[in-house]
């Protein structure tokens, strides 16, 4: 496979500000990528520079085998881009921006574009002024998935659209699997979760990990709740176990994936009950790159009910 | 009303440049000029020749008004400057009212604000209280400016007062038209348009002699302001037309707010087409559907003001053959159809003034398009930065001829029709008019120039266009240095009709437009979009 994204040691500086900080980021093609990071990590900028918006002032970036800042008007006959904050003209139609930004990238689907329509439940009437948050990213939306190109950029594409339409959406992505190239930035695990192949976490500017979720499942860890026979014997000298909380023959721990197997024998030897144990999600792996950024003491729950 | 005290904090928060600027530049000219008239007309034999000709003279009555007493600086200063500061004064309340409530609005952020303990018209009366102090804070600071230069306390304040009064009715016309329509430039359209006609109104009575519709006059708030008759009787009565118009006018926009949801107009938007037109399909299409209405209203409203202003023209004649007197001097000066072409030459330089109004809108619209983020979703589509930026430069460069041709073809009209000549008047002064177009053109490649290199600055394209106005319109009553008044292209330009036209500034003026304008286009492609 080749790449159809390549970025190394991407920087770009706004005045004092350093929103790239040596980024890198590599999309195979066909797959679809999650591009994860909290907001102003620098997934905007990334999508700028990508897009021939924005001047990076060092590092490499290849689209599609050409260079984003030279080639800008070929290499975008080839991709649809949907902005995370979609603005339309205002006195100009959601029908009419759907044909304007199709016929500008060089023809829409026909067929696509009324089904989207209708699956988007888009009253294509409207003018922009008009539209909800929502409606303009499904505007946004209808355009670009009914243009037929390589590759798809999208930048929190789903924010403001209900959940309904947000499965919507995913059904949409699951179809192109394999005929497009997807690069997907959000916030929103659940979705990156449900639909990409691979996922960089970016932070400050910089990607600090990047692989398939099962790789990334690795770095995290399970959570474990047992009802044992016996005392728990051995468990809290183990490699991997954390947060161990003992009451009689109650144990809660959480171990690192890659050490799960050593700490299940040894829940083993005292005679299990009752397991419980939860696979890591991405909110947690997500949330352990930040955990510096968390208030001290704070718990991952803690966190996330807050 | 809850909220109203902050919101007012925070409009003078937002705006203390830009009312600074306002009210320094307005009282500032206006005190200038009264002092330059001082200079020029010291001696009363000097003020009663001015008030014998120019105070009778049609053309200036159609552009400034009458001159009612010319014994006094500050009688020539009301007549010479009054109509047009009011103007001014006028178009600032307009734009700060708009600027606080329906751009607000427009961008959500008034949304914002409604949310948070506010009353409903707080953010309307916000507006209205800043745009009436500014106008007030003008009227009273020019008042207090003259009676320190030494004219009559009471005439400097029917003139101050006079200039507030244009200000307070524009307030009022503001809020109103920020009610009509969903968008700012809607509603600024609609105040600017009341505007032009109570200029028109006043011009067409002021210039119509004595069995003419002289009441006209007293329809057009701009009117009131010369029946105010600052320095000539000071009828401060007069003044109590404004303000009950004013008062009217704010009550009605508070109505009309309690009608309406926020965020919506009172022209309910209707559904327009499922599909595009064949023409919507390129950068070109795009920009063509963005500046259509600028470019037919800027096109309408000039042939207008051109037809008016010509059927003025035949006025000049007229009084001269009343006069064989005058119609002598002026014979030997060249002519009696050399002083209607003085006359037709000066009003086309206006009328290039306001075109150039029209092509700094027309070329900021690329800056609205970048800072409104729609300029990002065309330019990640195939249509590269040079069309983007050329679709909207043509319709700036073509439509300054456009508009300009449509001035110099009402004025041809009527004017032809009126001395019997219709098709040889039409042909001269389009072409007069057109001979402007590479003033235009420059300015057009400064506010790209702008744009492109400080695109932040961008909206400083306005301010070109007021130096170039000071330079050029003001400059001889100012006593401004030639190399001062040669900073303008404007002051490059032939006075046509009637001059002789040499090709080497036009051509001139073309060079600087275009090197502005490439420079423009390059500068845009190496910069940051967003």
């Amino acid at each position: 496979m080749t790449a159809a994204i390549s970025v190394s040691g991407l920087v770009k500086t706004f005045g004092p500000t350093r929103a790239l900080d040596g980024l890198d980021l590599t999309v195979q093609e066909g797959e679809v990528h999650g591009f994860l990071g909290p907001n102003g990590s620098g997934k905007s900028t990334t999508i700028r520079v990508l897009l021939g918006l924005l001047r990076a002032d060092s590092g490499a970036a290849s689209l599609l085998g050409g260079d984003p800042w030279r080639d800008t008007a070929e290499l975008h006959r080839r991709l649809a881009y949907v902005p995370g904050d979609v603005s339309l003209w205002p006195n100009l139609t959601g029908g009419e921006v759907i044909d304007l930004l199709g016929r500008l990238r060089g023809g829409l689907n026909e067929k696509r574009r009324a089904e989207l329509l209708e699956r988007f439940e888009l009253d294509p009437r409207k003018k922009g002024r008009t539209y909800s948050k929502g409606n303009r990213q499904k505007v946004a939306l209808v355009a670009a998935l009914a243009s037929d190109v390589e590759l798809l950029i999208l930048d929190e594409p789903t924010s403001g659209l209900d959940p309904l339409m947000e499965a919507v959406f995913q059904e949409c992505v699951n179809e192109l699997r394999g005929e497009r190239t997807v690069l997907l930035s959000s916030h929103i695990l659940a979705e990156v979760e449900a639909l990409c192949d691979r996922v960089s976490i970016i932070r400050n500017g910089r990607t600090v990990e990047t692989g398939t979720l099962a790789d990334l499942r690795h770095l995290t860890r399970t959570s474990v709740s047992a009802e044992l026979v016996g005392a728990p014997d051995g468990l809290a000298g183990l490699p991997g176990v954390h947060d161990l909380a003992v009451d009689g023959t109650r144990v809660r721990f959480e171990v690192d994936t890659d050490h799960l197997d050593t700490a299940l024998r040894a829940l083993v030897g005292s005679g299990v009950r009752a397991l419980t144990s939860q696979p890591p999600t991405l909110e947690e792996l997500f949330l352990r790159h930040y955990e510096d950024e968390l208030p001290s003491g704070g718990t991952v729950e803690g966190v996330m009910s807050s | 009303m809850t909220g109203l005290g902050s919101l007012v904090r925070l409009a003078l928060r937002r705006d203390r440049l830009l009312l600074a600027v306002w009210v320094i530049g307005l009282v500032g000219i206006t005190l200038a000029t009264a002092s330059t008239v001082g200079e020029l007309y010291g001696s009363p034999e000097s003020r009663q020749q001015l008030g014998g000709t120019a105070g009778s003279n049609p053309a200036f009555l159609a552009m400034l008004g009458p001159l009612y007493d010319a014994s006094t600086t500050g009688g020539v200063l009301a007549w010479r400057w009054g109509v047009f500061g009011a103007l001014l004064v006028g178009l600032m309340a307009m734009f700060l009212v708009t600027r606080h409530t329906r751009a607000e609005e427009e961008s959500g952020r008034l949304e914002l604000i409604g949310s948070a303990v506010v009353a409903r018209h707080a953010p309307l009366a916000a507006a209205v209280v800043v745009a009436l102090a500014a106008s007030t804070v003008i009227g009273l600071l020019v008042a207090l400016g003259l009676t320190g230069l030494g004219e009559s306390a009471s005439g400097s304040f029917a003139l101050g007062l006079a200039f507030a009064s244009v200000g307070w009715v524009f307030t009022g016309v503001g809020a109103v038209s920020a009610q009509l329509s969903e968008s700012a430039r809607t509603a600024n359209s609609i105040a600017g348009a009341v505007l032009g006609v109570a200029y028109l109104l006043r011009a067409v009575g002021d210039a119509a002699g004595d069995e003419g519709p002289t009441w006209l006059t007293w329809l057009s708030p701009l009117g009131w302001l010369e029946q105010t008759r600052a320095f000539a009787g000071d009828r401060f009565w007069v003044l109590l037309l404004p303000l009950a118009l004013s008062a009217v006018l704010v009550v009605a926009a508070s109505v009309l707010v309690t009608e309406r949801d926020l965020g919506g107009g009172l022209v309910p938007t209707r559904l327009g087409p499922a599909r595009a037109p064949r023409s919507l399909g390129s950068a070109f299409g795009l920009a063509w559907r963005l500046q259509r209405g600028m470019l037919i209203g800027w096109t309408l409203s000039l042939f207008v003001l051109g037809a008016v202003y010509g059927s003025v023209a035949r006025g000049v004649e007229q009084m001269l053959e009343a006069n064989p007197a005058l119609q002598k001097i002026i014979a030997q000066m060249g002519g009696a159809g050399a002083i209607v072409d003085v006359y037709l030459a000066s009003i086309l330089g206006i009328i290039a003034l306001f075109s150039a109004i029209y092509v700094v809108q027309s070329t900021l619209r690329l800056r609205t398009e970048e800072t409104e983020f729609r300029a990002e979703p065309v330019l990640a589509t195939p249509v590269s930065r040079f069309a983007w930026v050329g679709s909207h430069v043509l319709f700036a460069t073509v439509g300054t001829a456009v508009v300009l041709a449509a001035a110099g073809l009402g004025a041809g009209l009527v004017h032809g029709v009126r001395v019997g000549d219709v098709g040889g008047q039409v042909a001269r002064l389009v072409g007069a008019a057109v001979t402007h177009v590479p003033a235009v053109w420059v300015v057009a490649g400064l506010a790209l120039a702008l744009f492109a290199l400080v695109p932040k600055l961008a909206s400083a394209g306005w301010a070109v266009i007021v130096v170039f106005l000071v330079l050029g319109q003001l400059g001889p009553l100012l006593q401004l240095d030639q190399w001062a008044m040669d900073l303008s292209p404007f002051t490059h330009i032939p006075k046509v009709p009637g001059a002789d036209v040499s090709a080497t500034p036009l051509v001139w003026l073309t060079l600087v437009a275009a090197a502005l304008m490439a420079l423009g286009f390059a500068a845009f492609r190496r910069r940051d979009v967003g």
